[in-house]
């Protein structure tokens, strides 16, 4: 078996904040509207947690569930649990209007860390970070593509397109170029 | 002449000299000089020549709205033009050189234009744009951009990097001087967060060289104590070197920062644009001081009395040894006071007024200066240095009472608010009788979301002119800071001087010192009946130049509204628009140059086509291989390789840009039924078809391949290009229109990596792979199914778009570049090649494939195309059916698709029309169609082409004549436009 490459097999920088391209991460777009019977069930059988509230992103244990639009969560696991979740979806929501997909591959996931991150994406995305907070997922986009992310203890987790992976790194880096920093 | 003094100078470092160097003489100053300051300091009055009449220019402000010391700033790849000597800072290295001069600053041949004045009247743009017009392109352009032009655009690319950055706050002033101070502390002090930005260096703006006492103490003490406690507070983000450039809708402020220009090479980014959003925003931008218009107001030397007061205690540098000073308002004389102790020679102060009296005249009389009530200028002496000024009668018509000599005139009439950022938004002034100027009109302020002032000015933007009152008005109620009160008379509006100057003088006497616009030029548009003021700007160019008529905007409004008989109120302003001051193009370009200029999208093969060095194409923003030329071959012979090879071996295709979305739910088989013009709801599950996305008119938006995936979901394949679009569609119509059918979409275009297995050999490398059934039994053509190939998990379809046998596996992007690496390496044995788009091109035009793009330009719809048989007649409806009903569309005398074979085998040119008999209405041959698609075929050996002509295929046999370029004419045959295996025997194997 082939082991799955991340768009940019792990680039890095280090700057006056560091960047890492990490994953593949296992990543499921589950549309449905937050009334549809089984939903509770299907989200915490997938990620442990609850359904996000809105423009929550919830934890557990290296799980978690964000909440992307009023119809759609954005799930995420590990890589190679998706298959099983997606069948745990199919049971848990058999019969509803929904529909759930892997986008695994789809994407592409940064990691931005040091105590400056927030400036990085300051010059990226049209986000008031100051009130973002822990908890918190940010559909937004970086310079000219689209993005989420969200903080956490030590910076935050961006989600690109897969395709957009090089040019995103591209600005994140040139974002993070020592001597640009506020 | 203009020097450094021994003593003074509150911003200068004198331990810290700098070398720099102007038209190549080499000079020194000091850390803190601007670079103004510094050409002062070494004698260099004289800085550049004006646009029109090339007359000697110089340094006439401290700030930025200097009109005439534009430099050239740099060189190679920093060389930056039209930079401002007053509001750039000097750094050690700094090379400058004078702009708009030829052959050298002070032998300058254009000065001719001076006696040719009368050539080149106001209006002359307007006048000869009109007519003789061929003389503009053969006589007045190449004339006028030799002899006028500002600085020249750099050739080389700029080494430095610029940036964006995005900022929020509840409170934005713009403007450090003491008014934004105080704004910005009892606004912070209540919580807010509060974003404070000034254009200089330094904070306080103009209070401390003023001499104010705030709060019983100078007020550079106050400034640096009330910046130390903003400090403090967490709520508060100062920023240095920040103008305030545009204000825009709900509360979006566009503010440039210069970060590296005064440290060039250090590593930081040359600037960033800050694109901050604010809830409010206090404009404290303070005011500018007005030029007086007396003959000769344009000779070095002549410059504004606040800048002489500048240069001299902020830099310790006089302007002059011996300065005139010319006023119609008390200000003016704390530049006489200044001077006189540094130690200065100021011979008279001449001021317009009869009765002057007051603190600042006492003051200065007291200091032993002659006091001129009632004078004024009637001409200044001098050509390129002031030498002296003639002194006349203010009420008279300028006979000459006296001549005294001096080598400057510090000049003041009066102050215009900086108004520009209230008004980008919409915010209406109102003229101030008493100041003679336009201030914000707080009654009419622009307006938020809320319908309340998104802008509010304050201090001397908002007329509060003295320290007290700027104060006050920019504590909005709270307790202000105390101001020591100076006691200061009326000003006097003065807009010619003297008042009853005849045309000689005013033909001299300069409103826009960077256009060359004359108190003259504005009495002669009026009188051509140019009243609106927004005509007379563009007809005389008042106001047009780089400081956007900073300084000549309310002495221009004067004299239109005197020469119109009428008040300044009535004739307003012309429309103040963003940026306040130049942004330069590489901090709106922000980080978008090079390789991030803009998103290049990559699929997981893309690393292996870099390797093999593939000639690339842009597809939407994808980079698609066009071709793999191999050693030897140019891109020709390469793509004809590539298509004999996939006809008879086998061609591999990196087909991952394919759009890929997925639809699912209970409607779902009803809404591809109104996107597609076939039918999608009776597709069984495992089996594919062809379908056709239309518009509301009916045109033809896009085609690809459906597959049914279970019950409830279909998969619906779009041009690489129309992932997004389509995917934007059907979300429209989901999202507006058919809100209550029961659908969700998914565009799943970059989960997958798609490679086309395309030739004879396809199944036999499929087999080798091994895992799953590819048979034709159990896959036959049109069908997919899920299954395993060399240990992939892939969905393989069996679908063609070339007319062999070929198949689409999809395997997840993760592991799309190991299975393209598989199939090359289990296919070489097969022949397998990497093919580009344009075999794939190629291909499928032999079978007669369109593509969207080449068939479709937007008015093609699909009966055009002969695809009804991709068109539903049982439907009721699908999106573009009534459109197409419509009787032109309807027409049966719409060009139609058909196929050309030419008859000597010669390509037709791209873009070639078909030819019909005689002319139209303009003169101009007909037509009667045109080429759609046109290539060699490398498979037949000749030149294929489709096209659209009226007839169709009714015209079968029919040989028709294609243009050329070069002016002959083609001849082929309309045939049918499957040129290629028409039975498809090759793909159904």
């Amino acid at each position: 078996m082939f082991e799955p490459v991340s768009a940019l097999g792990h680039a890095s920088f280090d700057g006056f904040a560091s960047i890492a391209e990490i994953g593949p991460v296992g990543m499921i777009s589950l549309r449905a509207t937050a009334d549809v019977k089984g939903l509770a069930k299907a989200v915490k059988v997938v990620t442990g947690t609850a359904v996000p509230r809105l423009r929550q992103i919830v934890q557990a244990g290296g799980r978690a569930a964000g909440w992307m639009s009023p119809d759609e969560y954005l799930l995420i696991l590990p890589y190679a649990d998706t298959a099983a979740a997606m069948v745990a979806l199919d049971k848990a929501l058999a019969g509803q209007h929904y529909l759930a997909v892997v986008v695994s591959d789809a994407r592409a996931v940064f990691k931005i860390s040091g105590d400056k991150a927030d400036q990085i994406l300051a010059k990226l995305s049209p986000v008031d970070l100051a009130k973002l907070p822990i908890g918190e997922i940010r559909r937004t986009r970086t310079a000219q593509v689209a993005a989420a992310f969200w903080r956490e203890e030590d910076g935050f987790t961006l989600v690109c397109f897969r395709s957009m992976a090089d040019y995103v790194m591209g600005l994140l880096k040139h974002s993070a170029l020592p001597g640009s920093e506020f | 002449m203009s020097t450094r003094l021994a003593r003074g100078g509150r911003l200068i470092d004198r331990s810290q000299p700098y070398e720099f160097s102007f038209n190549g003489s080499p000079m020194t100053g000091f850390a803190g000089d601007t670079l103004a300051s510094a050409l002062l300091a070494n004698n260099q009055m004289l800085v550049g020549r004006s646009f029109k009449y090339h007359r000697p220019r110089g340094i006439v402000a401290a700030g930025p709205e200097e009109p005439n010391a534009l430099i050239n700033l740099g060189s190679g790849a920093r060389l930056e033009p039209n930079q401002r000597a007053t509001t750039t800072e000097l750094f050690d290295g700094l090379q400058a050189s004078s702009q708009n001069h030829w052959p050298s600053l002070n032998y300058d041949i254009g000065v001719v234009n001076n006696y040719a004045a009368r050539f080149l009247p106001a209006g002359f743009y307007y006048k000869t744009f009109i007519h003789p017009r061929a003389a503009w392109k053969h006589v007045f352009e190449p004339i006028i951009r030799k002899s006028a032009g500002l600085g020249r655009a750099p050739r080389e690319m700029d080494v430095d990097r610029y940036e964006q950055a995005y900022a929020f706050c509840d409170v934005l002033v713009v403007g450090g001087g003491i008014a934004g101070l105080q704004a910005a502390l009892l606004v912070a002090q209540s919580g807010a967060t509060v974003i404070l930005l000034e254009q200089t260096a330094h904070w306080g703006g103009r209070s401390p060289v003023d001499g104010d006492i705030i709060d019983g103490m100078p007020a550079a003490v106050w400034v640096n104590n009330t910046v130390q406690a903003l400090e403090k507070l967490h709520n508060v983000t100062l920023q240095l070197r920040c103008t305030g450039a545009g204000v825009y809708d709900h509360g979006y402020v566009l503010a440039d920062q210069k970060i590296a220009d005064h440290t060039p090479g250090d590593g930081r980014p040359k600037q960033r644009l800050w694109r901050i959003r604010a809830a409010q925003i206090v404009t404290a931008t303070g005011a500018i001081e007005r030029p007086l218009s007396f003959a000769g107001n344009d000779i070095p030397g002549v410059m504004l009395a606040a800048a002489v007061r500048d240069y001299v205690v902020n830099f310790a540098v006089s302007p002059g040894d011996r300065t005139v000073v010319v006023t119609n308002n008390d200000d003016a004389y704390r530049t006489a006071i200044a001077l006189k102790q540094a130690g200065l020679d100021v011979p008279c102060i001449i001021d317009a007024r009869a009765q002057v009296t007051g603190d600042l005249p006492d003051r200065a009389r007291a200091l032993g200066i002659r006091v001129e009530a009632g004078r004024g200028i009637a001409k200044v002496i001098g050509s390129k240095r002031v030498t002296g000024v003639a002194l006349c009668v203010q009420a008279g018509e300028g006979a000459v009472l006296e001549e005294i000599l001096c080598d400057a005139v510090a000049m003041s009439g009066g102050w215009s608010p900086v108004v520009h950022l209230y008004s980008h938004c919409g915010g209406k002034l109102i003229w101030d009788t008493s100041q003679a100027h336009f201030r914000p009109d707080a009654a009419r302020p622009p307006t938020g979301v809320d319908g309340r002032a998104m802008v509010v000015a304050v201090g001397a933007a908002n007329g509060a002119m003295t320290a007290q009152a700027a104060l006050t008005d920019a504590a909005n109620g709270k307790a202000a800071a105390k101001a020591d009160v100076v006691d200061e008379a009326a000003m006097e509006a003065v807009w010619i001087m003297p008042q009853g100057a005849g045309i000689k003088l005013k033909s001299k006497m300069w409103l826009d010192y960077q256009n060359d616009v004359k108190v003259s030029d504005v009495q002669l548009a009026a009188r051509e009946g140019y009243e609106s003021v927004e005509h007379t700007k563009r007809y005389t160019t008042l106001g047009m130049a780089t400081d956007q008529g900073k300084l000549s905007n309310i002495n221009g409004l004067a004299i239109l509204a005197e020469a119109l008989h009428t008040e300044i109120p009535q004739v307003g302003t012309t429309t103040f628009r963003p940026p306040y001051t130049p942004v330069t193009l590489g901090a709106l370009a922000g980080e978008a140059r090079g390789a991030i200029f803009q998103p290049l999208r990559r699929t997981p093969m893309q690393d292996w086509h870099e390797a093999q060095q593939a000639y690339f194409e842009p597809v939407g923003l994808w980079r698609r291989p066009y071709c793999f030329p191999q050693p030897g071959e140019n891109h020709e012979q390469a793509v004809h390789r590539e298509v004999r090879n996939t006809r008879s071996a086998l061609g591999l295709l990196d087909a991952s840009t394919l759009g890929k979305i997925i639809v699912k739910g209970p409607d779902a088989g009803r809404f591809l039924d109104m996107l597609y013009t076939g039918v999608m709801s009776t597709l069984p599950i495992g089996k594919c078809r062809y379908g056709l996305m239309c518009t509301e008119n009916g045109f033809l938006s896009d085609d690809g391949v459906v597959a049914r995936i279970d019950d409830q979901t279909w998969l619906c394949h779009t041009t690489s290009g129309g992932a997004d679009r389509i995917h934007a569609h059907m979300e429209d119509w989901l999202q507006c229109e058919w809100w209550d059918w029961q659908v969700y979409t998914a565009n799943i275009t970059e989960q997958l990596a798609q490679v086309a297995v395309v030739g004879p050999n396809a199944r036999k490398l499929l087999e080798k792979l091994g895992g799953m059934d590819v048979s034709a039994v159990t896959l036959p053509f049109m069908t997919w199914i899920d299954g395993t190939l060399a240990g992939f998990p892939v969905r393989a379809y069996r679908i063609s778009f070339s007319g062999e046998l070929s198949y689409e596996i999809a395997v997840p992007a993760s592991l799309g570049a190991a299975f393209w690496a598989a199939c090359h390496a289990a296919g070489a044995e097969f022949g397998a090649m990497a093919y580009g788009t344009e075999a794939l091109h190629i291909m499928r035009a032999e079978k007669g494939f369109i593509m969207i793009g080449d068939e479709t330009d937007g008015t093609v719809i699909p009966q055009d195309l002969n695809l009804g048989w991709a068109i539903s007649k049982k439907k009721t409806d699908y999106l573009g059916k009534r459109g197409q009903e419509r009787s032109f569309l309807a027409s049966p005398d719409r060009p139609r698709l058909a196929g050309f074979e030419t008859l000597d085998g010669a390509v037709i040119p791209d873009g070639a029309y078909i030819l019909a008999a005689g002319t139209n209405a303009n003169g101009q041959r007909n037509t009667q169609g045109r080429v759609t698609s046109t290539y060699y075929s490398p498979t037949l050996k000749r030149g294929i082409a489709m096209g659209l002509i009226r007839g169709g295929l009714d015209r079968m046999g029919d040989v028709v004549e294609f243009n050329t370029i070069a002016g002959g004419v083609i001849a082929a045959k309309v045939v049918d436009p499957v040129f290629y295996d028409k039975d498809g025997d090759k793909q159904n194997v």
